[in-house]
C-alpha cells in the first residue's frame, strides 16, 4: 500500500461510502459537537419532517455564544445582552430536551465554547471524526482527529444519520522546527503561519502540522495552533498524537480503567502518517525566527512582529484595511494607544493561557482608562483558574474576571468593543466590525495583550517579562 | 430545497475581496432561531447608517434604486469567508439573490449555497470585474441572464462557462435534497457500524 498521512488514515477509516467522480464520500462522524446558534434551524428541519436524532451519545452540547459573562444575580438570573439570546439559549435547552440529548448549560462545569469545553469532557479523541456548526472546530485536530466546521443544513443531516456528505480535501504539511524564543507563543507561531501562506494558502487543504517545535507544544497550545486553521483558509489541521496527547486525555478520562485506556493509548499512538506520505503542499517554518505577533490589517493574513514597521498597502485592500484600523505604514505598531483588552476564546480561552496573563499583570496594573477584560473558556476553566488564585491576580490589577464563553470573540451577547478605538485580542478574527462595529482589532497572544494592558499601547512582551526575571 | 431555475436578471457589484460572512451578516443579527426575517440585516453594518439602525445610507450600492431587484451578487475573491453562519445564504436569498459570482468561495459558505439552492459561481476574476463594469454602467439594460443547465453566463453580448461538479449540478437543478438520500443508505450506515467495531474495536471501549 502507498504511504499514508494521518488524514488519510483518518478519512478511510470512516468512509461508508468511497467517492466517486459522480459522488461525494459518505463519512461517518463520530463525535458531533453542537451550540445554540447554528442548531435551532437543524432542528426545525428534524421536527418538519417527523426525523429524530440518531445518535444522541455522539454528541456534546453546550451554550456559549450568546451567554452572558455578567455575574448571575443573586436569584440565579443570568443577564442576558438581548431578549434574542435568552431566546436562543432557552431554544437550546428546549430542543435537548425534546430529542433525549444531555446539555451542558449553566448548571454544569463543561458549560463553555464548545472547543474549549469539548475537550475538557475527554470526549475528544485521537482518530475520530467530528464536526460542528462552527469554522473553529479544527481546534480538536489537535488530538489528531479529523474535525471540520459545517453548516445548519449540515447540522441537521449529521443529527439525522451521523453522516456527511464531503469530497476528499488535499493534503498540506506545516513543519515548524527548531524552538520558540522565549516570550513567543503558538498564538504567534499560528499567526506567523498565516502570515506566510496567506489567508488563501490552505484552501481545499487539511494542514498536518509536524516538526520540533510542533511536538514541544502541549496540548492547549496545540489546540490554539489547530484552532486557527481556518484562517488560512484550510479545511482543518492536525497534529499527530503523541506521549504529550495520552498524558493530556488521561486525567481527563479519568472514569476509564487503566487496562482500556493503555488499549486505547497504543492504537492511537499508532495513527501517524507513514514516512513518504505524500502532501500536495508543504511549508516550512523556523519557530526560532518568530516574534511576538501582531496584525495591522482586517484579516489574520496581516501579521507582523511587534518590532516589525507595517509594510506599505500595495492594493485596495490593503489601502482599506489601514483606513479603517487608522494605522499607518512604514512604522511598527509598538506604542499605538490600545482601549481594550480581551482575554479568551476558543483560541487563547484555556488555563495556560490565563497563567501567561497572570505572569503579566502580578504586580502591576491595568493602565488607567482601559478596559480588560478576562473571559475563560469554559466553567470548568473558571473554577481551575479561580482555584489558582488567578482571578484575584486579574481583578487586584483592575481587569474585569467574567464568566465562561464567546464573549467579545464575536460581540453577539452584548460584550461590544468600543468605535474606533483600539482592542488587543487574543481571538481568532480581526474582520470588519467582528468585534463591534467600527472596533480596530490587534490579534496577539495573550502575554502580548496583558503588556498592551498594562502599559496602554502595543508593546512587546518580552520587555515586561524582562521586568519580572 | 428550492430547484434552481435560470433567470435574467440585474446584477448587483460589490468587488472586494475576502466579504467574510461577518460582513454579509454580522454577529449581532443572528440571535433568531429562524431562516425568516434575516434578510433585514443582510450587510447591516454597511447598509445602514448607525449600528442597530435600519436607516439606508445612500451610497450603498443595494440601497439605490436601479438594484432594487438584482438576484446577482458581483464580488472579489474568497467571498464568505469566515464563520460557518449558514444566516449570510439565508439573508442573502431572503433578499431576493438567487447567485452569486465571484472568483473563489469560502468553503463552508459555498457548501451552504449548495444546500439552500444558491447558485455559486466561480469567474475569472477579469470576467468578473468585467460583469461589475457593465453593470456599474448601465444595471437595467445590462441584464445578466444566467443558465444552470448550459453552465453560462451572458451579459453584454458576451458568454462565460462556468464549472459546477455534476452532483451539485443535479442537486440544484432538482431541488434534491441531501438527508433524504443519505437516511436511503440506512443499511450501509449499519453495516459500517458493524465493521468499525471489528477494525477499531478499542474505540467502543466504554468507561
Ligand atoms: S470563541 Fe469566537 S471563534 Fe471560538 S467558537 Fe466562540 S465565537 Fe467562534
Amino acid at each position: 500500500m502507498a504511504p499514508r498521512s494521518l488524514f488519510d488514515k483518518v478519512w478511510e477509516n470512516h468512509q461508508v461510502v468511497p467517492e466517486t467522480a459522480d459522488h461525494p464520500a459518505v463519512l461517518y462522524i463520530d463525535l458531533h459537537l453542537i451550540h445554540e446558534v447554528t442548531t435551532p434551524q437543524a432542528f426545525d428541519v428534524l421536527r418538519a419532517r417527523g426525523l429524530a436524532v440518531r445518535r444522541t451519545d455522539r454528541i456534546f452540547a453546550t451554550i456559549d455564544h450568546s451567554t452572558p459573562t455578567g455575574a448571575p444575580g443573586a436569584d440565579g438570573s443570568r443577564p442576558y445582552g438581548s431578549d434574542a439570546n435568552r431566546h436562543q439559549v432557552e431554544e437550546m435547552e428546549k430542543n435537548c430536551r425534546e430529542h433525549g440529548i444531555e446539555l451542558h448549560g449553566w448548571d454544569s462545569p463543561l458549560r463553555g465554547i464548545v472547543h474549549v469545553a469539548g475537550p475538557e469532557s475527554g470526549r475528544v479523541h485521537p482518530g475520530m471524526t467530528i464536526v460542528c456548526g462552527d469554522s473553529h472546530t479544527a481546534t480538536h485536530g489537535a488530538f489528531g482527529a479529523l474535525a471540520f466546521g459545517i453548516g445548519t443544513t449540515e447540522v441537521g443531516h449529521v443529527l439525522a444519520s451521523q453522516c456527511l456528505l464531503q469530497r476528499r480535501p488535499k493534503r498540506m504539511a506545516v513543519t515548524i522546527d527548531g524552538a520558540l524564543a522565549p516570550g513567543v507563543s503558538a498564538k504567534d507561531m499560528i499567526l506567523a503561519i498565516i502570515a506566510k501562506t496567506g489567508i488563501h494558502g490552505g484552501v481545499g487543504h487539511v494542514i498536518e502540522y509536524r516538526g520540533e517545535a510542533v511536538r514541544a507544544l502541549t496540548m492547549e497550545s496545540r489546540m490554539t495552533l489547530c484552532n486557527m486553521s481556518i484562517e488560512a483558509g484550510a479545511r482543518a489541521g492536525m497534529v499527530a498524537p503523541d506521549d504529550v496527547t495520552i498524558s493530556w486525555l488521561r486525567p481527563h478520562m479519568s472514569d476509564m480503567p487503566e487496562a482500556d485506556f493503555k488499549r486505547r493509548a497504543e492504537a492511537w499512538l499508532q495513527l501517524k502518517g507513514d514516512d513518504g506520505a505524500v502532501f500536495e503542499k508543504e511549508v516550512i517554518i523556523d519557530a526560532g525566527a518568530i516574534a511576538p505577533m501582531v496584525t495591522w490589517g482586517t484579516n489574520p493574513g496581516t501579521a507582523i512582529g511587534v518590532d516589525q514597521p507595517v509594510p506599505a498597502a500595495d492594493n485596495d485592500d490593503d489601502r482599506q484595511a489601514l483606513e479603517y484600523m487608522g494605522i499607518e505604514a512604514g512604522k511598527p505598531l509598538l506604542g499605538l494607544p490600545v482601549k481594550t483588552v480581551f482575554i479568551g476564546s476558543c483560541t487563547n480561552g484555556r488555563l495556560p493561557d490565563l497563567e501567561q496573563v497572570a505572569a503579566v499583570l502580578k504586580g502591576r496594573s491595568v493602565h488607567p482608562g482601559l478596559r480588560m477584560l478576562v473571559v475563560p473558556g469554559s466553567e470548568q476553566t473558571k473554577r481551575d483558574a479561580e482555584a489558582m488564585g488567578l482571578d484575584k491576580i486579574f481583578m487586584e490589577a483592575g481587569a474585569e474576571w467574567r464568566e465562561a464563553g464567546c464573549s467579545m470573540c464575536l460581540s453577539m451577547n452584548g460584550d461590544i468593543a468600543p468605535r474606533g478605538e483600539v482592542i488587543v485580542s487574543t481571538s481568532n478574527r480581526n474582520f470588519v466590525g467582528r468585534q463591534g462595529p467600527g472596533a480596530r482589532t490587534i490579534l496577539a497572544s495573550p502575554a502580548t495583550a496583558a503588556a498592551a494592558a498594562v502599559t496602554g499601547c502595543v508593546t512587546d512582551p518580552r520587555r515586561l517579562m524582562g521586568d519580572s526575571q | 430545497m428550492k430547484r434552481f431555475e435560470d433567470i435574467t436578471a440585474v446584477a448587483a457589484p460589490l468587488m472586494r475581496n475576502n466579504i467574510d460572512t461577518d460582513a454579509i451578516i454580522p454577529s449581532r443579527e443572528i440571535s433568531g432561531i429562524s431562516k425568516a426575517g434575516l434578510g433585514e440585516a443582510l450587510f447591516a453594518g454597511w447598509r445602514y447608517g448607525e449600528p442597530g439602525s435600519r436607516k439606508p445610507r445612500a451610497d450603498f450600492i443595494l440601497n439605490r434604486a436601479e438594484y432594487a431587484d438584482a438576484q446577482v451578487l458581483l464580488a472579489g475573491e474568497n467571498f464568505g469567508c469566515g464563520s460557518s453562519r449558514e444566516h449570510a445564504v439565508w439573508a442573502l436569498q431572503e433578499w431576493g439573490f438567487r447567485a452569486v459570482i465571484a472568483p473563489s468561495f469560502g468553503a463552508i459558505f459555498y457548501a451552504n449555497c449548495i444546500q439552500n439552492g444558491l447558485l455559486p459561481v466561480v469567474l475569472d476574476r477579469v470576467a468578473v470585474a468585467h460583469l461589475a463594469e457593465l453593470s456599474a454602467q448601465n444595471p437595467d439594460k445590462n441584464l445578466l441572464a444566467l443558465s444552470l443547465s448550459k453552465q453560462t453566463v451572458m451579459a453584454g453580448g458576451e458568454e462565460f462557462g462556468f464549472s459546477l461538479s455534476a452532483t451539485h449540478k443535479k442537486m440544484l437543478l432538482t431541488g434534491q435534497d441531501q438527508i433524504a438520500l443519505t437516511l436511503e443508505l440506512r443499511a450501509q450506515i449499519l453495516e459500517f457500524q458493524k465493521k468499525d467495531r471489528r477494525n477499531r474495536p478499542w474505540a467502543y471501549l466504554q468507561a
